[in-house]
This record gives C-alpha cells, sequence and structure tokens, in this order.
C-alpha cells in the first residue's frame, strides 16, 4: 500500500492537487492512504520548499507546481512498481 | 481554468532519471513545436499589428462613433488595449513558462546557500525574478532557505524581488507604458530588492525570527536533479499560459475597462493637482494607500495609465505601482507565522522606504 501525502497550506494549488491524487487513484484502483500535511513546520521538515508538494512512499516527487492527473498516475505507477521490484 | 488531462502533457515520470531510457526521442517534440510554432507566432505579430486600425475602424466606422466623443475614446481604448495586453500576457507567459523550467527553488538556494551578503543580496534579488513563487509558498521557502544558510537578509531580497518583479506586471507596463517604463520598474524593483534585504542584513535580526525556524530540520527535498527535455519545457509554457492568464484575464478586462473610462471621461490633469510633481505628500500617500490595497499588477496597471495620462506624476505611479504589488497585508499575515511583528515592521517599513525614494527620485528627474 503506497502512502501518499500532499503538503500545502491550502491555497488553491493545493486543494486542487488532493484531488487530482484521488481521482489518479481512483482510475488506477490503487490502494494508498492519503494525507494532507498543512503545518508549516511539517512542510518545511519534509523538504518541500514549494507548494503544493507530492510525497510519495516518503519521497518528494514533485513541488511548486500541479500536475495533470496523468502525470500524478504516472508518479503512482512508478512508486507502485518501484516497490513490487524489491 | 483547469488543466485536465491534456493530450501529449508532460509525459509520466518527468522527474526521475529512471524514466530517461524509456524516451528514445528526447527532442523529436522540439522540432514539431518550431514547426508549429513559427507560423503562430507569423499569425501573432500580423494580428498584433493591424489592433489599433482594427479598433478604430470597429469604433468610428463600424459603429459610427465620434472619433471625439467621450464614448468614442473609451470604447476604441478598450477595444485597442484588451487584446493587445491580452496577446503579450499570451507570448510572454509562454516564453516566461519555458524560462522558469530551468529554474527550480532548490537551484535558487543551492546558489545563495553560503554567500557573502551584498553580492547575495544581488543574486537573490536576480534569482528571485524567474524563480516560480507564489505567496503561499513563502513560509516553507522561507524556512527552507535559512535553515539551508542563506543569510536572513538574502532571503529577504529574494522574498521581495519574487512577487514585486514579475512577468505579469512587466508585460502590462510595456504593453501600456512603452519599453522603458517597463525597464525602469525591473531596475528600480530590484534595487529595493537589494537595498531591503542589505540592510535588514546589516542591522542583524535574526533574533527576531521565530525561534523554531532555525531549530527546524528542513529536509533535503528531492533527491536528484529534475531533467526535463525541450517538449516537457515547451509543455511547461503552455502550462504557464492556462494557469496564469487563465486566471489574470478577467482583472485585465476589468482593469483596462475602468481605465478606458477615465480615459474618456477625467478631464486632462485633473489629476495633477493630488497626483502631481508639485505634491510633495503625494508619494508617501500613494505608498500608505497602496499597502493595504490587495490587488494584483493586471488590475492596477491599466488604472494606474490611465491616471498618469490625466497628469499623475511617473513617481507617484511607481510608487504606488510597487505599494500595490511588491507589498500586501495577506503577505504580512502569512509572513507572521515565521517573523515576529517587529521583523514584519522592520521588512514593511524598509521596503516602503525603498519605494518612496524611487518615488520621488523619478518625480524629480522626469
Amino acid at each position: 500500500m503506497l502512502d501518499i501525502k500532499v503538503a500545502g497550506p491550502g491555497c488553491r494549488n493545493c486543494i486542487e492537487l488532493e484531488s487530482r491524487v484521488k481521482q489518479a487513484l481512483e482510475e488506477l484502483q490503487a490502494d494508498a492512504t492519503v494525507m494532507k500535511i498543512t503545518d508549516y513546520q511539517d512542510i518545511a521538515k519534509a523538504g518541500i520548499l514549494m507548494t503544493p508538494g507530492l510525497i510519495i512512499n516518503g519521497k518528494v516527487v514533485l513541488q511548486g507546481k500541479l500536475p495533470t492527473v496523468g502525470i500524478v498516475k504516472g508518479y503512482i505507477a512508478e512508486a507502485a512498481n518501484g516497490k513490487s521490484e524489491k | 481554468m483547469k488543466a485536465q488531462d491534456v493530450p501529449g502533457a508532460l509525459s509520466a515520470g518527468s522527474g526521475g532519471e529512471t524514466t530517461q531510457a524509456a524516451m528514445p526521442h528526447r527532442n523529436s517534440g522540439l522540432g514539431r513545436f518550431l514547426l508549429m510554432g513559427i507560423p503562430v507566432l507569423a499569425l501573432w505579430i500580423a494580428v498584433y499589428w493591424i489592433l489599433e486600425p482594427a479598433s478604430k475602424w470597429i469604433t468610428f466606422d463600424l459603429a459610427g462613433m465620434a472619433a471625439d466623443s467621450r464614448l468614442g475614446m473609451a470604447v476604441q481604448f478598450f477595444i485597442f488595449e484588451s487584446p493587445k495586453v491580452l496577446m503579450l500576457l499570451l507570448l510572454v507567459v509562454f516564453g516566461v513558462g519555458i524560462l522558469r523550467s530551468f529554474f527550480t527553488a532548490e537551484r535558487t538556494r543551492r546558489m545563495l546557500a553560503g554567500k557573502r551578503e551584498s553580492v547575495g543580496n544581488v543574486l537573490a534579488a536576480i534569482l528571485g525574478v524567474p524563480t516560480p513563487f507564489c505567496s503561499c509558498s513563502a513560509v516553507p521557502l522561507f524556512i527552507g532557505f535559512v535553515t539551508a544558510g542563506v543569510p536572513l537578509g538574502v532571503t529577504l531580497s529574494f522574498l521581495v524581488a519574487s512577487p514585486m518583479v514579475n512577468e505579469v506586471a512587466l508585460v502590462l507596463l510595456f504593453g501600456l507604458f512603452g519599453w522603458k517604463v517597463a525597464a525602469i520598474y525591473a531596475g528600480t524593483g530590484l534595487a529595493i530588492a537589494i537595498f531591503a534585504g542589505f540592510v535588514i542584513g546589516k542591522l542583524k535580526l535574526e533574533g527576531w525570527v521565530e525561534e523554531w525556524v532555525y531549530q527546524t530540520a528542513a529536509g533535503s527535498g528531492m533527491d536528484g536533479e529534475e531533467h526535463l527535455s525541450w517538449k516537457e519545457r515547451i509543455q511547461a509554457g503552455l502550462q504557464a499560459v492556462r494557469d496564469i492568464v487563465g486566471r489574470v484575464w478577467p482583472y485585465v478586462l476589468v482593469g483596462i475597462a475602468i481605465g478606458a473610462g477615465i480615459h474618456g471621461y477625467v478631464p486632462v490633469n485633473a489629476m495633477a493637482q493630488f497626483m502631481g510633481k508639485s505634491a510633495w505628500w503625494a508619494v508617501p500617500a500613494a505608498v500608505l494607500v497602496g499597502v493595504p490595497m490587495y490587488s494584483n499588477a493586471a488590475g492596477i496597471i491599466p488604472v494606474v495609465q490611465a491616471l498618469m495620462e490625466k497628469g499623475a506624476a511617473l513617481g507617484t505611479v511607481l510608487a504606488f505601482m510597487m505599494a500595490v504589488i511588491g507589498l500586501s497585508l495577506p503577505e504580512a499575515v502569512i509572513l507572521r507565522k515565521v517573523l515576529k511583528p517587529k521583523l514584519i515592521a522592520v521588512y514593511f517599513g524598509v521596503v516602503a522606504l525603498g519605494i518612496m525614494v524611487v518615488g520621488y527620485l523619478f518625480n524629480v528627474l522626469f
């Protein structure tokens, strides 16, 4: 199961990213926990400089821009495959 | 405007090096885009050149308004300026979107970490322009910068320059005022950012940053650089157009409509009395009024341009624009999370002072 975190204090792009992540998961029928990081200190600790940030399994895959659903799906698929290979 | 799954949007794993091997034709997109881009650009230039005669023809011949009537002047102004500014926006935002794909906050941070103050301030202000920035990123960016060893003053130079000198403001200034005013705005905006950061750095105010900031062990962020192909950079440019132009076009139209109203209906020199050169208090008043006003460049610049036509002085107008765009109360509220009120007051005070100096300087020079 994937551990996905969306980092952002609640701006427009952050909310949009979260809904795109959910849509991507639905389309892929992937199993994942989606959490939001809204506290600034936690965002900084995660290594995010620009919001929104996308963290999959503890790895920052994207920050400072809003990806399309297709790109999010790519990241999710990549993380899921990487995991099964181990 | 939502950027949904567009056919051919950024390919899946643009962030990882592992995906490179899976994309053998990395540059195939560039040729195709150039092939499509050149006719589009030619069309753009052709349309741009006929805008002014076309606007006159529509207003005065087709609609039959008198060229010297107030309504006619306002309508022609609107029909000419709004497509002109929107077209400039499309082109420049696309270009800046591509340029921005070369700059990330992390790369900027690496370049600034450990820099000496004076050099660092200049570099931070310059990098603040192309590095993508939105106000909700100000806090994580601030923490990430100072904990990575970027001096406080240098970080603040970045935070001043980034919103103040932005592509939307520069396009509007270029389109409505001409390249000289756009260049003056960019130059003095950078100078203020450098000056404000330098002064705050010299005052050694690190103690006025909230204590927890320096105790935060900020993560290192993404491992590995992002390697983008030209195709991806061009798509980043198109994405920027969708995001930015999609967001600001209503403000541009409203701003130009108000500007058109002023253009047609306010008598010439009506503004000279309160926004002219002779009124010494105009510059500080413009800054005081400008700071709490929260508008973006797209909404405010067309209005200000019309005011200048009616006798407002350039320095006063510049000061007002900079105060509106560069300093805002919502930004102060966001920064309050990491800066103590005293430091916010100094930050706004120093920047406002810089803006006033620029205002007076241009009122004296021009």
